[in-house]
């Protein structure tokens, strides 16, 4: 009975993607949503901007340079987590070791 | 890893690797690439020796205190960057308007703040995938 209803709600989502993705306008249609005033400043004017002839990166570190220092930030603190997680685990497991040293001495 | 083939083979092509990363972070505002890229580049090449060579010996290369200082000073860098802008009258991370040398477009010392923001995220990246590298190795 489950599996019955799941499997009409995956079928109503399929026929709900299926038919958005019809409705899409074609990859480099001329009428894409995307395609509208930003991109055409950027082809336009971002040599004169920025003196890069790189668009990209006068996009990601020019006009959007505080995207990137967002991302930047991300990256330190992706790193800090990980070196505090590794290295808590690495001193613990060393504690550890000692004290059931210690207790094997005492027992012994 | 102790073979001599793979020691040799590293020590001949790990400069290369170094230039080449150098080469993609310079050139980040002119061709395809820039700091993530190159930086990755960067920490490729360490990664390399250290896979070869140990552990130890890459350390005594770059040390875990010498990767930590470059990591904060990356980002430092690029929020300091950001801070010329408020201090010459412009807003946070202005580029030419914060009187940066543009320079000549074409150039590999030139569009003032794109090239030294690109030099700080090379660091950083490069640092950052050794460090994590170092520190995954250090648990076996």
């Amino acid at each position: 009975m489950k599996k019955i209803f799941f499997m009409i709600v995956l079928a109503g989502l399929l026929i709900l993607l299926v038919t958005s993705v019809m409705e899409m306008p074609g990859i480099g249609s001329i009428d894409n949503p995307a395609y509208n005033e930003v991109t055409r400043y950027y082809v336009e004017n971002a040599i004169t901007d920025s003196n890069a002839p790189n668009i990209i990166a006068s996009i990601i570190t020019d006009y959007r340079a505080f995207d990137t220092l967002g991302e930047t930030t991300v990256l330190f603190t992706s790193i800090a987590a990980v070196i505090s997680v590794l290295s808590l685990g690495h001193h613990h497991g060393h504690k550890n070791h000692n004290s059931e040293e210690k207790v094997e001495k005492q027992h012994g | 890893m102790d073979d001599l083939i793979v020691k040799t083979i590293t020590r001949l092509i790990v400069p290369f690797i170094q230039l080449y990363g150098i080469f993609i972070i310079l050139h980040g505002h002119l061709s395809p690439g820039g700091g993530f890229s190159g930086g990755a580049i960067l920490g490729a090449s360490i990664v390399l020796y250290s896979l070869s060579f140990g552990l130890e010996k890459a350390s005594k290369k770059l040390s875990h205190e010498a990767s930590s200082i470059i990591e904060s000073a990356g980002i430092l860098w690029y929020i300091a960057l950001g801070l010329v802008g408020i201090f010459m009258g412009g807003y946070f991370l202005t580029n030419r308007a914060a009187g940066f040398p543009m320079g000549e477009a074409g150039a590999v010392i030139s569009s003032g703040m794109i090239a030294l923001i690109t030099l700080g995220i090379g660091a950083k990246v490069a640092s950052t995938m050794i460090t994590l590298f170092h520190t995954i190795i250090k648990e076996d």
